[in-house]
């Protein structure tokens, strides 16, 4: 049996049990943080930096998603500077790619507009890199955008834990990390993807859509794969 | 408009050479006078107007200065994403974007959409073109017909429109309402709906917006007739306009169905030559390059179609309302053909003053509402077959529609997965390019005389473009305040005069 702890979140007394996480004890306990590349039952992997908390004692911001809790921590969730660095962070999203929502098939569907939305990020105080990238249509039923992926890497999470294909990787570093399939392949040349969909139905954007689907045609529907991931005993 | 050719691109039709370039314009040592922006147009352009030491007017010059790059920037798209991103060419007539751009696509997945998606699409063009129509006409053509030509120019636009004659402001208001609440009662979007998709629409109309779109026609039909009636009480007030507002004769195109009847939606391209003889009787969209070439301007970015067999520049046509009229045998349905009937015994079998496309455009808007009402009696148009999917089927797909200000071509070419690989798009102001730069000629040989400037005279140069309706980069709007300012300069370089 795991050990009962108490830790603090925003000053509030909260129950948890060694092992968890910040950001499953906040959950549990109705608390938000924003997140974007986190997944109910799939690992965390901190990518996004949108539920960075601030820990007593530390003195940098921690990810609540990976961060394990610890007998008397106390977390803040919500600060000035939290909200100043979670606002960089999403702003930094959207200049890194081409994300026009206008013309998105996930227009109004998608996770990283909507977290825009919910932060107030209604403009961007940095320079748009305007990356060329390229749009890998070659699979049959899906597409992938690159211009439109936020690297949150929920479909090479899924893929390998989920589904047991693991087509997806990512290459690269910085800047330059892209999301490639099959040790960089098309897609539709990947000799381990059985074409289930479940990378695009994770996908927050509308990087990965299914073929044929106009602008905001695209509603996603991860829960039905966080089902799976936890009747199959995924990451607790 | 089309970046890529007024970047160099060749253009477009197999085996085709391009035609050459015009001359360099001659600046000296004439004075120059620059109409910089044309006011209450969509889009942006500037005139620059020669005179020669003798202060006539030696030459013209209209150029739209403007680039968009969606040819190019689209290159490697998923196909049936083109509906959406086309539409953003404009805010005025994006449903005219999003049906040419579907009907491609349509054309690629080798699809015809179900009869009520057909239906759908032309009933949601109908309300564009009473929109549009209704926008051209009184917010921003009406200021220089109702206020006068010469009147002030600070007060010569929508604003002073809504104070000396709020009646008419209102109707204007009301019947652009109408359209735009009939495609929002659709589309669920009054702008860039993203309703209209690859293989027809992705929702079927609900009988409520069917009651409610019925119930507001009475009303707009009442509008549409009195102003058509209030026009042709003034319209013989502007003889001086009507002899000299591009008059010079050409050939018009506009679409048809196989009796000769105007269509909008669906059809194939009629071209008749000046005189009223049909010289091509049917193009099909995807013959469209046998028959349409496109020659880039030197000092525009708007490319200059042309009727191909006769060759650049001989073969200037004229699109939009005024042509389609000349072309057309026929509305097909009442009211609008006793208007029709009334316009050939005013203005003669073929009509070449481009003045008379405001007068052709009221008739379009009285036929747009008898077309809303046919449609809508027809009880398929609730059917919830509305769409059809499919892959790719074809690699290239041409859609061809009669967009408010003429015909409007999306050429894609794509690849065996679907992405586009070439993108040709002729917007229907681009036809009449050529037409337009002779139009403004004439204007400006006849009003202007001297160095010494007359706004009056300027904006009839600007009312001649005006009265095409352009939508020349397709996406910026004129505000309807006045922000031209012209430059009158010597050989020298020096102003010599300014206003504005």
């Amino acid at each position: 049996m795991p050990e009962k702890i108490s830790i603090r979140i925003d000053g509030e007394y909260v129950a948890a049990q060694e092992g968890q996480t910040i950001l499953e004890v906040a959950r549990a306990s109705g608390k938000y943080i924003p997140t974007l590349c986190w997944l109910e039952s799939i690992t965390p992997v901190g990518a996004c930096r949108l539920c960075i908390v601030e820990v007593s004692g530390v003195n940098r911001l921690l990810p609540a998603c990976t961060t394990p809790v610890q007998d008397g921590m106390s977390v803040t969730t919500h600060s000035e500077k939290l909200a100043a660095y979670r606002r960089i962070a999403l702003e930094f999203l959207f200049t890194e790619r081409n994300h026009q929502c206008a013309v998105c098939v996930s227009n109004n569907h998608c996770e990283l507009q909507a977290m825009a939305q919910r932060l107030g990020v209604n403009s961007v105080r940095y320079a748009y890199t305007f990356p060329k990238l390229p749009v890998d249509v070659s699979h049959e039923r899906f597409v992938l955008d690159h211009n439109r992926c936020i690297l949150c890497t929920r479909c090479v999470r899924v893929c390998a834990e989920v589904e047991g294909a693991h087509v997806w990787d990512l290459s690269s570093r910085g800047i330059r990390s892209m999301v490639i399939c099959d040790m960089s392949k098309p897609w539709g040349e990947s000799r381990n993807c059985t074409n289930c969909g479940k990378c695009v139905q994770v996908c927050p954007t509308g990087a990965l859509a299914e073929k044929g689907f106009a602008v905001e045609e695209m509603v996603k529907r991860d829960a039905k794969v966080t089902r799976l991931a936890s009747r199959r005993g995924g990451h607790q | 408009m089309s970046p890529g050719a007024a970047v160099g691109a060749p253009p477009v039709g197999a085996g085709h050479a391009p035609p050459s370039l015009p001359p360099e314009p001659k600046v000296t040592p004439m004075k120059k006078i620059t109409i910089d922006p044309v006011t209450r147009i969509e889009g942006h352009a500037k005139i620059d107007i020669y005179l020669d030491d003798a202060g006539h007017v030696a030459d013209t010059h209209f150029h739209v200065t403007q680039v968009r790059g969606f040819e190019k920037f689209t290159e490697g798209r998923p196909f049936y994403e083109m509906p959406s991103i086309t539409a953003r060419i404009c805010g005025i007539c994006p449903v005219s974007h999003l049906l040419a751009s579907s009907k491609a696509c349509d054309a690629i997945m080798a699809v015809a959409p179900p009869e009520a998606g057909a239906k759908l699409r032309e009933l949601v063009h109908c309300a564009q073109f009473v929109q549009s129509h209704a926008l051209s006409f009184f917010h921003l053509s009406a200021p220089d017909l109702l206020l006068g030509f010469d009147s002030d120019p600070a007060r010569r636009n929508v604003f002073g429109l809504i104070d000396q004659n709020p009646e008419m402001a209102k109707m204007g208001v009301a019947l652009r309402k109408y359209g735009q609440q009939i495609i929002e009662g659709l589309a669920k979007e009054r702008i860039h709906a993203s309703w209209i998709v690859p293989g027809g629409v992705n929702a079927p109309m609900s009988p409520e917006v069917r009651e409610r779109t019925l119930a507001g026609l009475p009303a707009a039909r009442a509008l549409a007739d009195k102003t058509l009636a209030f026009f042709k009480t003034v319209v013989d007030q502007f003889q001086e306009e009507i002899s000299n507002f591009g008059t010079a004769p050409t050939m018009f195109a506009g679409m048809v169905d196989r009796d000769g009847g105007l269509q909008w939606y669906d059809g194939r391209l009629k071209f008749k030559d000046a005189e009223g003889a049909t010289v091509s009787a049917g193009m099909r969209a995807r013959d469209y390059a046998k028959f349409i070439g496109e020659a880039s301007l030197r000092d525009s970015y708007l490319k200059a179609p042309y009727y191909k067999p006769l060759g650049y520049p001989a073969g200037v046509y004229r699109v939009g309302p005024l042509a389609r009229l000349n072309v057309a045998d026929g509305f097909g349905t009442p009211a609008a053909d006793r208007e029709l009937a009334e316009f050939r015994q005013r203005c003669g079998p073929v009509v070449h003053s481009s003045f008379h496309y405001h007068y052709a455009r009221l008739i379009e808007l009285l036929h747009g509402l008898e077309k809303i009402e046919r449609l809508l009696a027809d009880p398929s148009i609730l059917s919830t077959h509305v769409r059809a999917h499919a892959a790719v089927n074809c690699l290239e797909g041409v859609g061809m529609i009669e967009a408010p200000r003429g015909v409007l071509i999306h050429h894609y070419k794509v690849n065996e997965q679907g992405a586009i690989t070439w993108a040709n798009l002729i917007v229907a102001t681009g036809h009449n390019n050529l037409a337009i730069n002779r139009g403004v000629m004439q204007v400006a040989k006849h009003f202007i005389e001297g160095d010494k400037l007359k706004e009056g005279m300027l904006n009839r140069v600007s009312a001649l473009v005006r009265a095409y309706d352009p939508c020349l980069s397709c996406s910026t709007h004129a505000d309807g305040t006045l922000a031209m300012e012209i430059a009158l300069r010597g050989p020298d370089g020096t102003v010599l005069d300014r206003m504005g």
